[in-house]
């Protein structure tokens, strides 16, 4: 079996965003870039099926829509284990967009477990991973909390409202993963590191496609009002704001 | 043209998740101009269905299909987008919730509709058509315009809120044509979380963080979210080390929750953590570091010790429920 997983370049998640060009973009300067936590998840999980050889899984590769700029994290996915990476050179639009690059590469190269992130930290879409599945017209499996390979068969867990079910799909699908998928993302060995260097990246001209959306612009969370202090003796006093003041009780 | 709304029930009742988009489309559909249609796939009785009727349905479309009965994320986008097109949908509405997030991705694909998802307003103009919603995890929000005539959008839960809208409402028993061949999706075990409020509905959420030091000390923060009808939530350090429940935990890698009141107690307001509540519309902080991050976050605040602060609410609560 072989896996993928798509990859997002996102800013480090403690970053204070700023934006630049009447709101219109994200100030990258001074921004850490990171694999999107989720992603960090699935290939940590997708290696820890691979180190297992009664789990039959011969390749784990990672794909990501981005530019050229994007390769330092491309690099740290091969660094913490994947085999090899795919990008597709373009400005990644939106999710329909993304998606559909992803599409053209799973079509010239089959993968049968394809994971992707609930959601990617910049643009919290949710988005990318079902599209990629309803452009393939393969199964995809959403909130996944653990994938495990039994008897050659993947099964998982996906969280529902009320709950959680163990389900099981044919591959090719999409999981599309969440909390629980892996315990603590992989960090890169030094020899990871070192033979990451040597690791193809194929670089891949985009289809042309339209984006559906576009972003207009930006805007901060409106300033929160300043904290009004309680007496940590009188917690009662609390209770009275809350009820006739800001009227939640 | 419609506005179509998809609600979700639970062995056949709604919850507040169904009202709120109920609420939110009959709204979005008066904006437009445009009837709003609610579809509702499942056994539900029509004395259920008729309480959609208060938010503002007056047209609901049921539909049961054995096809349907286990959720698949394929066929329930095979048998949305049947509906959509028949009802010549221009908006299709769902909750950004696990089955939302399922579906609503497969449904922008197969309408080559665009997606608005996490919104949480009423768009911001509807010609061009452009959404509000959340963007970098809670740390700003994006106009985004959707160019398509068709558009998917997902409701952020408890964004809205509940609009009354009181009649009575027709309702249709409708069919789809699915190959039940399209279900690829097999359940072999179901594990329910019963009878708790689930934290993504509850209007009050009490939290605790490592301040609370131990899972001995839960005590006063289980009872305070009982009285105040809520319920409990954390940091994700106190689910990773077993203190508490992995359903509890909160923010950005957890879940993402909007109550009106978010107390959060011993937690120092990490902006990972901040991610998930960061639209409560009031946060009350409890913390014996009076520079904790949390306080600027937060409405009310109290600098003490959690052990001491929490037994006293818990006691004020009480004597203000017996007056
Ligand atoms: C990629 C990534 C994703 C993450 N996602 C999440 C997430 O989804 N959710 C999340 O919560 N965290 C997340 N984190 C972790 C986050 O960065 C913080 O480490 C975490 O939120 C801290 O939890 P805490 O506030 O409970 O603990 P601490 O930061 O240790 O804070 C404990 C607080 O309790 C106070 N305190 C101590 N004793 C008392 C007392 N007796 N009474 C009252 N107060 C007391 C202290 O002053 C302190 O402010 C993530 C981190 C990363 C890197
Ligand atoms: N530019 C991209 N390249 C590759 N995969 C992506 C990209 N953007 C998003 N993804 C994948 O889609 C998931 C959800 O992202 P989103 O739909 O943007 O919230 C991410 O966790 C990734 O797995």
């Amino acid at each position: 079996m072989k896996i993928l997983v798509c990859i997002s370049n996102v800013p480090d998640t403690t970053t204070r965003v700023r934006f630049v060009d009447n709101n219109k973009k994200l100030d990258t300067n001074g921004i850490q870039w990171v694999i999107n936590p989720w992603d960090e998840l699935s290939l940590t999980r997708a290696l820890e099926l691979k180190d297992d050889p009664a789990n039959g899984i011969q390749t784990v590769a990672v794909a990501h829509v981005g530019l050229v700029s994007a390769e330092p994290t491309i690099r740290k996915a091969l660094a913490i284990g994947a085999d090899e990476a795919f990008r597709v050179n373009a400005e990644p639009g939106d999710a329909y967009f993304v998606a559909a690059q992803l599409a053209e590469v799973v079509k010239a190269n089959p993968f049968d477990i394809i994971f992707c992130g609930i959601e990617s930290s910049d643009y919290n879409n949710s988005a990318v991973g079902g599209m990629l599945a309803e452009f393939l017209g393969i199964p995809s499996v959403s909130s996944v909390s653990s994938i495990n390979i039994m008897e050659g068969k993947p099964v998982l867990t996906r969280e529902v409202d009320g709950g959680r079910e163990t389900v099981a799909v044919p591959v090719p699908f999409v999981a599309i993963v969440q909390k629980g998928i892996a315990k603590e993302p992989r960090i890169a060995s030094m020899r990871g590191i070192m033979t990451a260097r040597t690791k193809p990246i194929k670089v891949l001209e985009p289809v042309s496609i339209e984006p559906l959306t576009s972003v207009q612009e930006f805007e901060l969370p409106p300033a929160r009002k300043k904290c009004t202090f309680v007496d940590p003796e009188n917690p009662k006093q609390l209770i009275e704001l809350l009820q006739n003041e800001a009227k939640v009780l | 043209m419609a506005v179509l709304v998809y609600t979700e029930n639970w062995d056949g009742s709604f919850k507040k998740l169904s009202f709120e988009l109920v609420s939110y489309g009959a709204n979005l559909a008066n904006m437009l101009g445009k009837p709003l249609v609610v579809l509702s796939i499942g056994n539900v009785a029509s004395a259920e269905l008729e309480k959609l009727g208060n938010y503002g349905a007056r047209r609901i479309l049921s539909l049961a299909d054995p096809a349907l009965q286990v959720f698949d994320s394929q066929a329930y986008t095979e048998a949305i987008a049947q509906v959509a097109t028949r009802e010549k949908a221009e908006v299709v509405v769902l909750s950004n919730n696990n089955l939302g997030k399922a579906v609503a991705p497969r449904l922008s694909v197969k309408l080559k509709a665009g997606l608005g998802a996490g919104i949480s307003k009423l768009p911001l103009s509807t010609s061009p058509f452009v959404v509000y919603k959340r963007a970098f995890s809670g740390n700003a929000f994006a106009h985004v315009e959707i160019k398509t005539p068709v558009r998917i959008l997902t409701l952020a839960q408890n964004s809205f809120g509940l609009v009354e809208n009181p009649g009575t409402p027709s309702i249709e028993t409708i069919s789809v044509s699915i190959d039940s061949a399209l279900v690829k999706t097999s359940v072999s075990e179901v594990q329910k979380q019963t009878g708790k409020l689930l934290l993504t509905d509850a209007e009050i959420v009490v939290s605790g963080g490592r301040g609370m030091k131990s899972p001995d000390n839960w005590g006063p923060l289980v009872e305070l979210a009982d009285l105040l009808g809520g319920a409990t939530a954390c940091s994700r350090p106190v689910s990773d080390e077993g203190w508490r429940p992995h359903e509890e935990h909160t923010g950005q890698t957890g879940k993402i929750i909007a109550p009106n009141l978010y107390i959060a107690v011993g937690i120092s307001g990490a902006t990972q953590h901040l991610a998930g509540v960061s639209s409560s519309k009031v946060i009350v902080a409890i913390n014996t570091d009076k520079d904790a991050p949390i306080f600027e976050a937060a409405q009310y605040g109290i600098v003490g010790d959690a052990m001491k602060v929490l037994p006293k609410l818990v006691e004020a609560v009480k004597e203000i429920k017996h007056k």
